[in-house]
């Protein structure tokens, strides 16, 4: 008895303490962030700002690793660092100071280098969900990609340079369901309404309606009624080419009720009559099945439903056939319609039956579904729950899927391949993005350079032009290479790539890991879309280039 | 004092030559940058809140030795998943007294002085003691109020020039579930917030009779026990959305109504967000906008690296996609354009102002029932308060402006398209 109601405030406790962001990801959304385990490689301040923000979002544990000691220049540039700690393991002061931000996570260090671990134990890479893996050289990041691929942890690469920075995400397939775009389209039919839809429309009797009443029909039945009616005078037709959907137009707002008295033309703001207007061209360009998930219809994936296809890609299945021997290529019902102007009846009646036939959808991708699970060899039906289902059918319009190419693949294509370089070509050429496509070129020369050097470019005050020269004849001996144009402030950036000599300016750093926790968290609550590509951050600017086309 | 090696990271960028394409005008590299930094940079953090705690962070490792912080809330529960300065032990005091403790713990040597309360309450003099205020603030009005302060510094010669000793700059930042913006504000240069107020459209609301008559999703059900049935209950008392009472009585009552109407939805969490305006918030986009600022501040402060300019746009949902573009000044804004310039004799009367005013070219012959105000003072107003404010019509510019120099007027007019402001260099 008193375990429970202490186990029921302690939930009450965490809904108020992670209100603000409930309200985004939803309790599902927190729940997955609660079960997380993260690993941390590197406790610079890119590192420790990265977990800083998943600590205080409330991910389960969190495990760092950093084999250096904490020196006078950390206390400068990194909040996680104390005076006392001064000649201590930097990877026990960080976890130490980030349990103050959340009692409920629970932390542990590793005290050697990320480099060391990799050699050493590459099986200590098993059973975290995620790596967050900070100022690691290309080498490295190689290394971590291949050990994490076989692992199945999922990694986010955040690298912070002087006033660059570079971040990327590992994982060999990311798939979403609720992808929470900023736009959706309104999937309602009024094109081709379903039987009960079209009956109930047409059941109006627009004439013999009050005038409280004729303001207060939702435009949704106004546009099916409209349309039967235009259709009529048109051979049996809808409105088509830009002429005759501006005439349906002008119809839909001719037959508002003027006010008594009120001369022809002065019509009666009916705000129904206005939503009909401008949600007219549902009429003659209904949303359809988006072409990216057509194209998910033709994946493989989808294709071929293994016992290890994911729910996602038997669900995709389901969905496919459902477009194609069901609905006559129209996606499944999401089952919530937009507010619009309706009594309060008028509105409860028609999201009932927006509601009931998402559910009659819904049952269908579901029997669908498990008769495909069912033909598979070694798959298990009973394992796939009607909920899931739902939230597919409700959000497939935007649903996605991605691929991300390992470092490997993306370091040999860069330079490499013929395509990537008229790709890389077209970026440096381009007014918008030439400069950040230099700085990711640039970031991979400093690399080249320090391999060579032994040191990162501009370390010591006295060597800095020289070695302004060092980069510069490596960034331009690969570019010729490729056959890559150069850009015309190209040396002014080698300069300040020098200037700072590697460093970790503490802002550059908070950027660059506020957005790996932002990776993170949409990797981990399975929400929003994740960063595809290589985000090139430029602090001289205030600007972001994502580089790569996968 | 110097801490060597502690601000290395940033000194190198100060100390070394940078390339003069990509350094902000007139920058000199040099190793005084560090402890004009550590001792002489003032600068004022505006809101303790989630950018606030990252702003005042960043500026302190930064190495801003001489910080302010002014916030009139108190720390609650939900603050905990962002502002990591706050602990649990922390709830119901001041923001800005504990934020500032915590820097001060952790980053030595840096001085933060907080002030619990309104911005409104200190006077203009106080704003204008700081080298750069960064405000990390979610209100329109507080950040439209803050640039009127720092824009009404500003002083033009006859020929509208800015005087660039009298530059303030702002930088601002502002979050919202994964989406930002950082900008930077030099009044009289860049735009302001009244240049660019479009970017913060008026949030929609919904029509009394909708909520009255016709309500149809829960958000109708609460918006109606909150702004209609409510005052009809409670004439004397005014709906405290802090109030745990009012908040319950709400829940109470929009669930009622809701059962009624045979609406779905209604919980205690929707009401809190709606009667409220709860703005969705989460550390990792706080923590980007607050560091894009702060990096703002040190290149205004120094000019190691070229400005943002002038205003960048993050978002985190789909990918990450930022957007950084270059607003331009609204010529004719009230609050930072030079509007009319006279030059008038301490001993001119208020209405003998106005007759010159309204005969300027620039008041388009549009002026002609004004109503005139000096800052947050209204000298001479239309509508219920004409009658209070017309003896000030025969009272002289000496007296109501207090003394001479130069002062900013707003004169306002229904036939004007928009505020007109009037700089007035009022001499003996
Ligand atoms: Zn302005």
């Amino acid at each position: 008895m008193g375990d429970a109601s202490a186990v029921a405030r302690e939930s009450q406790d965490k809904d108020k303490r992670y209100d603000r962001q409930i309200r985004i990801w939803g309790k599902d959304g927190q729940r997955k962030l609660e079960t997380a385990n993260v690993c941390l490689l590197g406790a610079g301040p890119t590192g420790s700002e990265a977990m800083k923000n998943l600590v205080l979002g409330g991910v389960s544990s969190y495990t760092i690793v950093d084999g250096t000691k904490v020196t006078e220049r950390d206390l400068g540039n990194n909040f996680l660092m104390d005076k006392s700690s001064l000649g201590q393991s930097k990877a026990e002061c960080c976890s130490r100071l980030l349990q103050d931000f959340n009692e409920s996570v629970s932390g542990r260090f590793v005290a050697e280098t990320p480099e060391q671990l990799m050699d050493a134990k590459p099986d200590f890479f098993d059973g975290f969900d995620l790596v967050l893996a900070t100022q690691l050289t290309s080498a490295y990041q190689h290394k971590l990609c291949d050990i994490c691929r076989k692992s199945g942890a999922r990694v986010v690469f955040g690298r912070s340079y002087g006033l660059f920075g570079l971040v990327r995400i590992s994982a060999s397939e990311h798939t979403v369901v609720e992808s929470k775009p900023d736009n959706v389209l309104l999937h309602l039919r009024v094109k081709d309404p379903w039987p009960e839809l079209a009956e109930y429309a047409s059941n109006f009797d627009l004439e013999s309606l009050d005038d409280m009443t004729y303001k207060h029909v939702p435009y949704v039945v106004l546009l099916i009624k409209l349309a039967e009616a235009w259709k009529l005078g048109h051979g049996g037709n809808l409105p088509q080419g830009r002429a005759e959907q501006r005439d349906f137009k002008a119809f839909v707002r001719s037959q508002q009720r003027r006010r008594r008295g009120e001369p022809e033309g002065v019509a009666d703001e009916g705000e129904n009559f206005r939503e009909a207007v401008e949600n007219a061209h549902y009429l003659w360009s209904p949303p359809g099945v988006p072409s990216e998930i057509s194209r998910y219809f033709a994946d493989p994936a989808c294709e071929e439903i293994t016992s290890a296809s994911s729910h996602f890609w038997v669900c995709m299945a389901a969905v496919k056939d459902f477009v194609a021997e069901r609905s006559g290529g129209a996606l499944p019902l999401p089952g919530s319609i937009p507010d619009m102007t309706a009594t309060t009846d008028l509105y409860l009646d028609l999201k009932r039956l927006y509601d009931s036939k998402a559910e009659e959808d819904c049952d269908w991708v579901f029997d669908r579904a498990i008769q495909i699970l069912s033909r598979t060899p070694g798959a298990d039906p009973s394992a796939l729950g009607r909920d899931y289902v739902k939230g597919f059918c409700k959000n497939c319009a935007h649903v996605k899927v991605l691929r991300f190419p390992t470092v490997r693949q993306e370091q040999e294509g860069f330079l490499g391949g013929a395509s990537q370089s008229s790709y890389l070509q077209s970026l440096l050429l381009s007014e918008d993005t030439a400069e950040n496509a230099f700085v990711y070129l640039m970031l991979h020369a400093a690399d080249r350079f320090r391999q060579t050097h032994g040191h990162f470019p501009g370390k010591f005050d006295d060597g800095v032009q020289e070695d302004v020269g060092g980069v510069k004849s490596i960034v331009s001996s690969a570019l010729s290479e490729a056959g890559l144009p150069t850009i015309p402030v190209a040396e002014e950036y080698v300069q300040e790539l020098c200037r700072c000599g590697a460093g970790e300016i503490h802002t550059v750093a908070a950027v660059v890991g506020g957005i790996v926790a932002e990776e993170a968290i949409k990797l981990l609550t399975e929400q929003f879309v994740p960063l595809s590509g290589t985000l090139v951050y430029n602090a001289i600017r205030s600007t972001t280039l994502r580089i790569g086309k996968f | 004092m110097y801490e060597g090696g502690r601000w290395e990271d940033v000194d190198l960028v100060l100390r070394r030559e940078g390339a003069s394409a990509l350094t902000g005008p007139g920058f000199e590299a040099s190793s005084e940058l560090v402890p004009f930094l550590r001792s002489d940079c003032r600068i004022l953090v505006i809101g303790a809140g989630g950018l606030g705690c990252e702003l005042l962070k960043d500026l302190a490792l930064l190495g801003f030795g001489n910080i302010e912080v002014i916030d009139m809330d108190t720390i609650d529960v939900s603050n905990l998943n962002r502002q990591f300065l706050f602990r649990m032990k922390d709830v119901g005091q001041p923001k800005a007294v504990v934020a500032a403790s915590r820097i001060q713990e952790r980053v030595e040597g840096c001085t933060v002085v907080p002030h619990f309360g309104r911005i409104e309450d200190k006077p203009a003099e106080f704003y204008r003691g700081f080298h750069i205020i960064v405000l990390g603030l979610d209100s329109v009005e507080a950040r439209a109020w803050i640039n009127e302060t720092a824009c009404s510094f500003l002083e033009h010669d006859e020929e509208g020039n800015v005087d660039l000793s009298t530059v303030k700059p702002l930088v601002d930042g502002g979050t919202e579930g994964f989406k930002g913006h950082a900008r930077v504000i030099l009044p009289g240069i860049t735009p302001c917030f009244a240049c660019t107020m479009w970017l913060f459209p008026p949030q929609t609301k919904f029509p009394l009779c909708t909520l009255a008559e016709t309500p149809r999703t829960p958000v109708h059900c609460i918006e109606w026990a909150h702004l209609i049935k409510w005052p009809k209950d409670n004439e004397m008392e005014e709906f405290d959305v802090d109030n745990v009472d009012h908040l319950g009585w709400c829940h109470r009552e929009a669930t009622e109504r809701a059962k009624e109407f045979g609406i779905e939805g209604v919980t205690l969490q929707l009401v809190q967000g709606v009667v409220k305006n709860i703005i969705p918030a989460i550390a990792s986009t706080n923590a980007i906008v607050a560091a894009a600022c702060a990096t703002e501040v040190l290149k205004t402060a120094t000019m190691c690296s070229a400005g943002m300019d002038n205003y960048m746009m993050f978002m985190g949902g789909e990918g990450i996609y930022t957007h950084t573009v270059k607003y331009e000044r609204d010529e004719c804004c009230p609050v930072c354009s030079p509007g009319i310039f006279l030059t008038v004799q301490s001993s001119v009367t208020l209405g003998d102002l106005i007759k010159r005013i309204s005969v300027h070219p620039k008041a388009l012959g549009k002026v002609e029932r004004p109503s005139v105000s000096h800052g947050t003072d209204n000298l001479y107003m239309q509508g219920p308060l004409e009658e209070a404010t017309r003896p000030n019509l025969s009272k002289t510019l000496g007296d109501l402006l207090g003394g001479t120099g130069q002062k900013a007027l707003a004169v306002n007019d229904k036939r004007l398209p928009r505020t007109l402001r009037v700089t007035l260099s009022v001499v003996p």
